[in-house]
């Protein structure tokens, strides 16, 4: 079964337009329906046809964390949900990162509300005794978010904005630990293509990538996500959406 | 509660219940056999497949409308002989019922070809020409929107095959009725509409359209009226049975659609809503038929004057 009903227990601006929402699951939910990072959720919004596909922030004892950022009707909507709304929502679906093909010293990269599924990755990895450095991307100081939460993880956090207004200025690959990525063992990464293909393009350490795109279904069945890689046709919501850096093909 | 009859009986084919997952929301079924036990469908029409094997359109390919959605997916599909050596093995695996194998094409040597060798498989009970697929050029929907080209390539099709062949129609067109009856004097055993009603949206940020195709099909329970209507002209046109599609979304919805002409009808945009959904609808039919006084689902087919 992968449909469930949850129910928000905060629901809270972070910015102007990131947010923060909590939910916890049923109680016939199993403790670990989420089975890695990376994986998505998908939330139906009343007066909304489609879900709206969001990447698990972080999941424990079944309290699931979602960071979303508002940009059409649908997340609007998301936001007006208040404590105590029942969320129709389908979980677990895609893949995930590989938590195991780390090494030593993975470097995590997350750009925008691409940084969210890098946190409970970044949780993971020092669990398991491996300290990650991270690097996250916004476009100005006004996007930020969260990045208390993962310096609490990992004190190796750096920012960088492209307004140049907080932390390095520029893209997170004017980040030092991303112009020396071949100093790492692993990267992960998660965010808008354009900084996708840059890494992909220019960093020489393997690693994986977590692809964004409008879906409709998102369990696999609609092929409208569809993306060709070095094996053929994959559809990012059911393949996906994490790849590995053998896997994309950057044109 | 008295016992319910869901049989119905399609151009000689009986399925255990009407409810058919429309072709391109379902995949070849073992996907979603993760998700609930497909045996519970009346059948599964799978993925549109051509000759070749098709990547189909850019991205992005969806984009959301109130009460329904557009795609461009393009056709996207292996081909008929990846379908048949790999995706028809794994969906027999999983499903046990009747299989409508929808075939597309790019001309009629190619329909031809694909429906010849797609009626050898011995599970494939009904074969579904798609001749109204909007989202590719120069095939698909250009069979579908002229009364001599359905008659051409229903004709040439039925000279090669031996299964029940149902002509999957296009809403776009001015007179269904006319088309329908084409296809039925060329030999056509059935009429499966409607395929998506052409459509657009528009990103008003970036004055561009949503789509990278810039159109697409449009469906979802917004379309369920057209279909309904659509449904209704061709079974009162046509003799043969009519498979009923378009914004079906319920159990009232299949009743609906059943009560306009159709003796099946298949569930489309919401099965990516809700993966559950034809599961659920086939699960409510018997409370539902309770409800309306009816006992057996074939006694209302076309019951509307």
């Amino acid at each position: 079964m992968i449909e469930h009903i949850f129910t928000v227990k905060r629901n809270e601006a972070l910015n102007h337009k990131t947010c923060l929402m909590i939910l916890e699951a049923p109680s016939e939910a199993p403790s670990d329906l989420i089975r890695r990072p990376g994986q998505f959720v998908n939330l139906e919004v009343e007066g909304h046809f489609l879900r709206r596909p969001i990447s698990v922030c972080d999941w424990s004892e079944g309290t699931l964390t979602l960071l979303y950022d508002v940009v059409g009707e649908g997340t609007a909507a998301m936001r007006r949900w208040r404590p105590g709304h029942k969320v129709n929502l389908l979980a677990p679906l895609g893949n995930g990162f590989n938590v195991e093909k780390s090494g030593a010293k993975p470097l995590l990269i997350g750009g925008g509300i691409g940084i969210a599924p890098l946190y409970w990755l970044a949780k993971q990895l020092v669990k398991s005794g491996v300290k990650p450095t991270v690097v996250l991307g916004f476009n100005s100081s006004a996007d930020k978010s969260w990045e208390e939460e993962f310096r609490a993880v990992t004190e190796e956090t750096y920012v960088a904005t492209a307004a140049g207004d907080y932390g390095v200025k520029g893209f997170v690959t004017d980040v030092e630990a991303v112009k020396n990525a071949s100093d790492y063992t692993y990267y992960y990464a998660c965010g808008p293509m354009p900084m996708l293909k840059a890494l992909g393009l220019n960093v020489a350490i393997p690693g994986e990538l977590s692809l964004d795109e409008r879906m409709a279904c998102g369990f696999g069945a609609c092929m409208c996500c569809s993306l060709t890689t070095k094996d053929g046709a994959k559809r990012i919501c059911k393949d996906g959406p994490v790849f590995t850096t053998e896997e994309l093909i950057w044109k | 509660m008295k016992e319910k009859d869901l049989k119905v009986s399609l151009a000689g084919v009986t399925l255990q219940n009407p409810v058919v997952p429309a072709s391109g929301c379902f995949g070849f079924g073992y996907g979603m056999a993760e998700y609930y036990d497909i045996d519970c469908l009346g059948s599964i029409s799978f993925k549109g497949t051509t000759r070749d094997p098709r990547f189909g359109n850019p991205l992005p390919r969806v984009a959301e409308c109130p009460a329904g959605m557009i795609n461009s997916v393009g056709l996207q599909n292996p081909g008929i002989d990846a379908v048949i050596a790999e995706e028809l093995p794994k969906m027999r695996e999983m499903f046990h019922q009747p299989i409508i194998a929808n075939i597309s094409g790019f001309s009629i040597d190619e329909y031809v070809e694909c429906c010849s060798k797609i009626d050898a498989e011995e599970q494939v009970a009904i074969i579904e020409l798609n001749v109204s697929c909007p989202n590719v050029h120069g095939g698909g929907m250009s069979f579908g929107t002229q009364c001599e080209s359905v008659a051409e390539v229903t004709k040439a099709v039925k000279a090669v095959t031996s299964k029940p062949l149902f002509v999957k129609l296009s809403p776009n067109v001015t007179d269904i009725a006319s088309i329908a009856l084409a296809a039925e004097e060329a030999g056509a055993d059935g009429i499966c509409l409607i395929n998506t009603l052409l459509g657009m949206r528009i990103d008003t940020r970036t004055r561009r359209p949503i789509i990278a195709n810039v159109m697409g099909g449009f469906s979802g329970p917004a379309v369920f009226p057209v279909a309904v209507r659509m449904v209704y002209q061709v079974a009162k046109a046509c003799s043969v049975p009519v498979m009923g599609c378009g914004g079906v979304s319920s159990a009232k919805d299949v009743i609906e659609m059943m009560m306009a002409g159709a003796t099946a009808v298949q569930v489309g945009a919401a099965n990516l809503r809700d993966p559950y959904a034809c599961k659920k609808i086939v699960e409510a039919l018997p409370e539902e038929m309770e409800r309306l006084g009816i006992d057996s689902l074939s006694e209302i087919i076309g019951v509307v004057k």
